[in-house]
C-alpha cells in the first residue's frame, strides 16, 4: 500500500510536469517540426508515468466517501489531460500542418479570441434553435404517449410505429423542414421538434406501463380517477424512463439544430459557423465551436442528471449510485 | 419467429394498419393543403379559370411542390429505382450502395471497437476507471455536426471515398456497443462466475464459456441501435464537403435545386435502408440463438441504454 502511494506520488507529478514541459518545449523554434528522436523518447516516458500513475490510481481504495470521489475524479481527468498533451506535443513537435490538426493551445487562444461570435451562434443554434425544438418535441411526445395510454387502440397502433421510426435518420428531414418553415430557427426548432418526438414518445410509453397492477389496485381503493392516479402515480413512477427519454433528447436536440443549419442558415449559428470555416481551411475556428459544442452539449446533459437525481431520489439507480 | 407470433395474435396488426392509413390521409391532406397557393398561382398563370376540383386535382402533380403527394414519392422512387440502368449516377441503387458499404464498413470498426473496449473495460480496473467517464462524456458532444471537418481534415490528409464516412459511422456505432457489452459481460452472477473458477478456468475461457454467451442478447440489442446510428452517421457525412454520390449527396442536392420529390425519395430510400438494416441484425439474433440452442422465449433486453 505504502509502496502504491510512493509511486503514484512519484509518477503524477512527473508525468505532469514532464508534459507540460514537453508541450512547451515543443513550441520552442529549434524543436517544432523537426523534433529528433530524443523529444519523442522523453514524450514516450510522460506517457508511460501517466499511464502507471492512473493504473495505481485506479487500483487505490480509500476508507473515506470523499477520497474515493477524488479518485474516481481524478483518474479521467488525468487521462484527458494525458491526451491533450499528446496531441498538443504529436501536433507541433511534428509538425504537423494546422489545416490538418490544429494544436490545442491554437484552439484555445481562438477560442478566447472569437468569444462573441461564439456567443452568438450560442445564442442562435441552442438557444433559440435547439432549446424550443427540444421543449415542443418532448412536451408532445409526453402528450402523445398519453393520449395512447388513454385510448389503446391508439397505443397499439401507434407505439410500433414509433418504434420503428425512432431508428429512422430523421436528420434527413431537415431540407424539408428548411423549404417549409425558412431559413431562420423556426425550421431547426422544427427539426428538433420531430427528432425528440420518438424517444420521448416511446420512453414515456414504456414508463407509462411500468406501475404494477398491486399500487394501480392501491389508487383504486381510494376511489382515485384517471387523471388522478396519472398524476400521483404513474407519472411518478415513468420518471425515471422520462428522463433517459430528456438526457437523450438532449444530444438529439444540438445534433438536429446543427446539422439542419448545413441546409441553410442566417449568417449565424454553429453548424453554419462550421460549415463555412471547414470550407476555408481555418481548423482552428472549427475546432472552437466542436469545444463550444461539446460544453454546450455536456452542460445540458449534466443539468438533466442533475435534476432527474433530484427528482428520482427514490430509485433504486440513484440511491445505489 | 415468436415475436411475430405475439405480434399478430396481441391483436395490433389491425391497429397500426389503421395508424398507417390515417398517417397517409394526413399526408394527403397535408399536400393538399400546402400545395394550394401554389397550385392556383400556376392555373392563375397559365390564365386558367381556377375552380376548386381544378386546383385540388394540380395539387397532386406539382412539378415542385411543397408537400409532395405519397403516389409522386412512389413513382419517384420507382422511376429512379427501377427506370434507372445500375451504376447510373440517377439511379437511386448507385447512391443507396455508396451509403450502404460506408455504412456497414462503419458499423464492423465501430462494433468490433466496441466489442474490444468493453473486454478490456471487464477485465482492466484501470481501462475503465480512466476511459468510462470519458466514453459517457464523448456521447454528449454532438459528433454528427463535426462530421464535415473530420471530412475535411481526413480529406486533406489525401483519404476520400469510403473511409472517412465510415469513421465517423464508426464513431457513432461503438457507444452503444460497449454500454452494451459491458452491461453483457458482466451479466453472469457471481455465482456463475465462482463455479467457473472451481473448474479453475483462466480469465479467457471465463470470457469465452460464460460471459460471451451471457453478453449476446445485450450485444444483438445494442448491435440493432448502432446500424441505425451508423447509417445517420454515413448520411450526415455525405452532407457538406460536396460529396458526389450517397442518400445523403442526394438530400443536399435536391435541397440546392429545390427537387423536393428527390428530397422525399431519398429519405424513404434511406429510411427503407435503415429497417432493413435492423431486421437484417434481428435475423442474425434469430439464426444465433437457434445455433445456440436457446429456448424461444429468451427475454432478451430490449434496449442496451
Amino acid at each position: 500500500m505504502t509502496h502504491r502511494a510512493a509511486r503514484i506520488g512519484l509518477l503524477t507529478p512527473a508525468a505532469l510536469i514532464g508534459g507540460t514541459a514537453l508541450a512547451i518545449a515543443a513550441h520552442r523554434p529549434g524543436l517544432a517540426g523537426t523534433a529528433g528522436p530524443g523529444f519523442w523518447l522523453a514524450a514516450i516516458l510522460a506517457w508511460l508515468a501517466a499511464t502507471l500513475a492512473a493504473r495505481d490510481l485506479a487500483a487505490l481504495e480509500p476508507g473515506t466517501a470523499t477520497g474515493r470521489r477524488l479518485v474516481r475524479l481524478a483518474v479521467p481527468l488525468l487521462f484527458g489531460a494525458l491526451v491533450l498533451v499528446l496531441w498538443e506535443v504529436v501536433v507541433v513537435g511534428a509538425g504537423v500542418p494546422a489545416v490538418l490538426m490544429p494544436p490545442p493551445s491554437a484552439v484555445v487562444a481562438r477560442f478566447a479570441t472569437a468569444l462573441p461570435v461564439l456567443g452568438a451562434d450560442f445564442v442562435q443554434t441552442c438557444l433559440k434553435s435547439a432549446l424550443p425544438g427540444y421543449l415542443i418535441g418532448c412536451l408532445s411526445g409526453l402528450g402523445v404517449a398519453i393520449l395512447a395510454d388513454r385510448l389503446p387502440v391508439l397505443g397499439r397502433g401507434l407505439l410500433p410505429v414509433a418504434n420503428v421510426a425512432s431508428a429512422l435518420p430523421i436528420v434527413g428531414i431537415a431540407p424539408i423542414m428548411v423549404m417549409w418553415f425558412g431559413f431562420d430557427w423556426p425550421s431547426k426548432a422544427a427539426v428538433v421538434a420531430v427528432m425528440t418526438f420518438f424517444p420521448m414518445l416511446v420512453q414515456a410509453g414504456a414508463g407509462l406501463a411500468a406501475t404494477g397492477s398491486i399500487e394501480r389496485d392501491l389508487m383504486r381503493t381510494y376511489a382515485a380517477g384517471y387523471w388522478r392516479t396519472l398524476l400521483s402515480l404513474r407519472l411518478p413512477m415513468a420518471l425515471p424512463f422520462l428522463f433517459t427519454a430528456l438526457k437523450v433528447n438532449a444530444t438529439l436536440a444540438l445534433i438536429g439544430a446543427i446539422v439542419a443549419e448545413f441546409f441553410g442558415t442566417p449568417i449565424v449559428g454553429m453548424g453554419f459557423r462550421i460549415s463555412i470555416e471547414a470550407a476555408r481551411l481555418s481548423l482552428d475556428m472549427v475546432w472552437a465551436e466542436i469545444a463550444l459544442a461539446a460544453l454546450a452539449g455536456s452542460a445540458f446533459y449534466g443539468l438533466i442528471a442533475l435534476a432527474e437525481r433530484a427528482a428520482t431520489g427514490w430509485h433504486p439507480s440513484v440511491r445505489t449510485g | 419467429m415468436t415475436r411475430e407470433a405475439t405480434f399478430f395474435s396481441r391483436g395490433r396488426a389491425l391497429p397500426v394498419a389503421g395508424v398507417v392509413l390515417a398517417l397517409l390521409a394526413g399526408w394527403y391532406l397535408a399536400a393538399l393543403l400546402g400545395n394550394w397557393n401554389g397550385a392556383a398561382d400556376a392555373l392563375a398563370r397559365a390564365g386558367a379559370a381556377p375552380d376548386v376540383r381544378g386546383i385540388a386535382a394540380a395539387t397532386m402533380a406539382q412539378e415542385r411542390p411543397v408537400v409532395p403527394a405519397p403516389h409522386q414519392v412512389v413513382s419517384e422512387l420507382w422511376r429512379s429505382i427501377v427506370g434507372m440502368p445500375l451504376g447510373s449516377k440517377r439511379s437511386l441503387l448507385t447512391h443507396a450502395w455508396v451509403t450502404l458499404s460506408a455504412t456497414l464498413a462503419g458499423f464492423a470498426i465501430g462494433s468490433l471497437l466496441g466489442i474490444a473496449l468493453a473486454i478490456a473495460i471487464v477485465h482492466l480496473r484501470s481501462v475503465e476507471a480512466s476511459l468510462m467517464p470519458w466514453i459517457v462524456a464523448s456521447q454528449t458532444v454532438p459528433i454528427l455536426a463535426v462530421a464535415p471537418i473530420i471530412i475535411v481534415a481526413l480529406g486533406a490528409a489525401g483519404l476520400t471515398g469510403l473511409l472517412p464516412k465510415a469513421v465517423i459511422a464508426a464513431y457513432l456505432c461503438f457507444f452503444p456497443v460497449t454500454v452494451g457489452m459491458v452491461k453483457g459481460l458482466n451479466a453472469p452472477d457471481r455465482i456463475q462466475r465462482d463455479l467457473m473458477r472451481t473448474y479453475s478456468a483462466s480469465r479467457g475461457q471465463i470470457l469465452a464459456r460464460l460471459r460471451w454467451p451471457a453478453a449476446l442478447p445485450y450485444l444483438f440489442a445494442s448491435l440493432k441501435i448502432a446500424v441505425a446510428a451508423s447509417l445517420v452517421g454515413t448520411i450526415v457525412a455525405e452532407l457538406p464537403t460536396g460529396a458526389q454520390a450517397g442518400l445523403g449527396a442526394r438530400l443536399l442536392a435536391g435541397s440546392y435545386y429545390g427537387q423536393t420529390i428527390q428530397i422525399w425519395a431519398a429519405l424513404f430510400a434511406a429510411a427503407a435502408l435503415s429497417a432493413l438494416l435492423v431486421q437484417g441484425i434481428g435475423l442474425a439474433e434469430a439464426a444465433t440463438a437457434r445455433a445456440l440452442g436457446a429456448r424461444p422465449a429468451a427475454s432478451a433486453p430490449r434496449s442496451a441504454r
